[in-house]
């Protein structure tokens, strides 16, 4: 029988195995936050050309490690908890066959435990993308091969749950907008680790010997329909867990469920395409082949961020409005909750991603423009205003919405929290500006010593590429101070917070469930269509002119920024 | 609080959308259409473009043309790396290796050649610095670069893709004669 | 939060958009999305790699 708990302030229901579940992956997520963090203050340390803190063996051993903790386990250990929130919780539902979600959770944990450990034992410094012919030790393809098995489970188990859901009728009419883009993220997961399979099964195979040879070019093609794949799950989840705290904070409402939701469409359609923006400069591929996937099928999945982009802050003013925060273009937004790290996380991780995220990867990603900045450090500062401004702060800050509801604690440092996202967002922030300014001068991702010291011969960037590098560096490590915080808060949050319920106990924190009597058996109650629209929605005038002015405003920068690289590209040597 | 409920209505899809929506779609899809039709307008009126044209090889067999390279060419030598001036026009080879490219080129400006690249092992990265152009050069496969450099002047070519321990000493040499 | 929005019987009986239908169906959508980008990423991108012609 299943069994339920309602949380006392917002509503919300736990299926008691889903709760356990959705605890223990954001723990482990944690956990694998707090090793990718530590180590990226190394990287960045090092970096710094005037600290230059590790020797070269330790660098790209700690890179290798920070680059698939942070990129992998963090965010997909997240996600599926992220898929468990969004199936059983939001749609009230048992979740579907939870002992498998336990070897879920092992898989990926040894999954993840095991390729840690190849890596610190020093033999598989070959970076996230272990690119053949350089080879790993065996147990790092294979904890990337178990984790990767452990995550499909979690999405058919997720999968699972929406069936059940709509076989015992859990809710009424459509599954809820946030629901949707869950599914969305799960979609992709789903050919992200059917890639992850083709190409790393194999590639384990060839490390212990059985295979001779993987040919290099194939295996940049088909890796990167996982590499990149698993950074698209992290978009299609980061916009779902926008539209839920916009939903949390404001009570706001889709400005449209069918914008939103073909949006999405777009996403499933079209998103994955991208992964061609890493194979713009390789030999051999085709002209068609690069225009079609590097534009996402003439740019589709970058207009469904857009409207994104309008619909979930236009859903905020919306709300804001109707509480009469009507005053002039932006009252509604002044007076948005900047001191709820709930919304100031989520609120940076819009416009960062955004405005620093979504633009730099549309240039870079243009197929003659990538020539300019393919694997220089314009790309690491790219996919950090993605994945660290964009997705991690969005993890953020529904990480602070669930530790009263689901771990049943008052969060610790309420002050500290407050200034938590501007920290971290504010270091990341500098990071990000200054490594794209580095990239621009040629400075190259992954490299030790940009002197080149024992180099026959040498090369001497410019004074002003050490300068953007250190400045960039020092905002690394704010942001890392950040991070900590965050860590310090959350965790700390589960151990030293104030329980919220007697039975809200250490254990409880790290997955066990409540004391038995705070569940029933009793079915919650069938999900209800969200309340009808007021009269009069939608009239002949904008309801949100804020939100559009500021799209007009991205709009702008993406137009300028766009043209400036087109004339930087103009001004290197001629190639046909 | 709708958002994470089901929608409203039963069939939300003829709810009419708002106005500023429908414009801000109008307008992003421009955008979009303008940015997908300058990748291929820049094939036809741009001249930094790559042609793509690229060949199966081995590392035994691009070497051996790397080699006949150097011995026609070669007009001397720096760090133990050999200079090559090939004729305008001409077929030059270059290699990269753990941790050298191989051999240093000397070219003339405003003269076209057909550069060839391949790895002879792992995975490199040709960045030519500060011009900043960049590469991916792949064990098997022989890249043509059909170049035109335009501006005289001493260019590094840094090796931009992680190859190993030595990685950050893998730099090699473009002079550009007037 | 109210129940339902519409009155019963108001709209019961109208049929769904196929697009709505299409978005409430995640298996379906699960299909389209993965044949996608195997289609035209990895199965024409592979066709690119073979197809490349051996140097002379």
């Amino acid at each position: 029988m299943a069994q339920f708990r309602t949380c006392p302030d917002t509503g919300l229901y736990f299926h008691k195995s889903a709760e356990s579940l959705i605890k223990a992956n954001a723990v482990a997520a944690a956990v694998a936050l707090l090793v990718a963090g530590l180590l990226g203050l190394l990287v960045v340390l090092t970096r710094w050309q005037a600290v230059h803190l590790l020797p070269a063996d330790q660098f790209y051993m700690a890179l290798t490690a920070h680059g698939i903790d942070a990129l992998i386990f963090w965010i997909i250990f997240f996600e599926m908890a992220v898929l468990y929130v969004a199936s059983s919780v939001l749609l009230r539902c048992r979740l579907a066959t939870p002992a498998w979600g336990w070897v879920q959770f092992l898989l990926m944990l040894v999954g993840a435990v095991m390729t840690n450990v190849a890596i610190f034992q020093g033999s598989s410094s070959v970076m996230m993308t272990s690119y053949v012919p350089m080879q790993a030790a065996p147990h790092f393809y294979l904890g990337l091969i178990l984790f990767a098995v452990g995550a499909l489970i979690g999405c058919f188990i997720f999968f699972g749950t929406l069936v059940v859901a709509k076989q015992e009728k859990s809710y009424e009419g459509s599954i809820p907008l946030v629901t949707f883009g869950a599914v969305t993220a799960a979609i992709i997961a789903v050919f992200t680790i059917a890639s992850g399979a083709i190409i790393l099964i194999p590639t384990f195979l060839w490390s212990i010997g059985y295979i001779a040879h993987i040919d290099a070019e194939m295996y940049r093609v088909v890796w990167w329909g996982m590499g990149h794949s698993s950074q698209q799950i992290n978009v299609a989840a980061h916009v779902a867990i926008w539209y839920l705290i916009a939903g949390l904070v404001f009570g706001a409402r889709p400005m449209s469920e069918k914008v939103s939701r073909g949006a999405y469409l777009l996403y499933i359609l079209f998103l994955q395409l991208a992964c061609a923006h890493h194979i713009l400069v390789d030999p051999g591929i085709s002209a068609e082949w690069k225009v079609f996937n590097t534009s996402y099928a003439m740019y589709l999945a970058v207009l469904a961020s857009m409207i994104h982009g309008l619909t979930v802050p236009g859903s905020i003013e919306v709300a804001q409005r109707g509480k009469g925060f009507n005053n002039g273009l932006f009252e509604w937004l002044r007076k948005a909750p900047w001191e709820n790290p709930v919304f100031s996380s989520m609120f940076i991780s819009l416009v960062t991603f955004g405005f620093l995220g979504g633009i730099t990867g549309v240039v870079m990603g243009t197929e003659q423009i990538n020539l300019i900045i393919h694997n220089t450090i314009y790309v690491p500062a790219h996919f950090h205003a993605t994945v660290v401004t964009g997705t991690t702060m969005a993890f953020m800050a529904v990480t602070y919405f669930l530790i009263p509801v689901l771990f049943r604690r008052q969060m610790i440092l309420p002050g500290l929290a407050k200034l938590q996202p501007y920290i971290f967002g504010g270091g990341m922030t500098i990071l990000v500006l200054f490594m794209l300014g580095a990239g621009t001068l040629g400075v190259s991702r992954r490299h030790w010593d940009m002197d080149f010291t024992g180099a026959a011969l040498g090369f001497d960037y410019p004074g002003m590429a050490y300068t953007l590098m250190g400045i960039g560096a020092f905002g690394g490590v704010i942001g890392v101070i950040g991070g900590g915080i965050f860590l310090l808060i959350t965790v700390g949050s589960l151990v030293f917070g104030k329980k919220l319920e007697p039975s809200a106990g250490l254990l409880q924190s790290f997955g066990f469930p409540l004391a038995a009597s705070c569940y029933t058996d009793k079915r919650p109650e069938t999900l209800p269509r969200a309340a009808p629209l007021p009269a009069g929605h939608h009239t002949s005038s904008f309801e949100a002119p804020g939100t559009f002015v500021l799209a007009l405003v991205l709009l702008v920068t993406f137009v300028v920024y766009y043209f400036i690289n087109w004339k930087y590209l103009a001004s290197v040597w001629q190639l046909s | 609080m709708t958002s994470f409920m089901p929608p409203a209505d039963r069939i939300w899809w003829k709810v009419p959308v708002g106005r500023e929506e429908i414009v801000w779609i109008l307008i992003a899809l421009t955008w979009c259409l303008i940015m997908f039709f300058m990748m291929p307008y820049w094939h036809i009126y741009g001249k930094q473009n790559l042609s793509n044209e690229a060949y199966q090889t081995t590392p035994a067999k691009f070497g051996a043309k790397v080699q006949e390279g150097i011995d026609q060419y070669k007009t001397g030598e720096e760090a133990g790396v050999p200079i090559i001036h090939p004729p305008a026009g001409s077929d030059v080879y270059m290699l990269g290796r753990l941790w050298q490219w191989w051999p240093i080129l000397e070219l003339e400006k405003d003269k076209t050649y057909r550069l060839h690249l391949s790895s002879m092992d792992w995975q490199h990265g040709f960045s030519v610095q500060p011009i900043n152009i960049n590469m991916q050069v792949v064990p098997g496969y022989e890249m043509v670069l059909t170049v035109t450099p335009d501006q005289s002047g001493e260019y590094g070519v840094v090796c931009n893709e992680y190859c190993g321990i030595g990685h950050h000493t893998m730099v090699g040499k473009i002079y550009v004669k007037e | 939060m109210t129940e339902t929005s519409k009155k019963p019987g108001e709209d019961q009986e109208e049929r769904i958009p196929a697009m709505q239908s299409l978005l409430d169906n995640p298996f379906l959508l699960l299909f389209i999305g993965v044949a996608m980008p195997t289609v035209f990423y990895i199965v024409w991108g592979i066709m690119e790699i073979v197809t490349i012609p051996v140097a002379p």
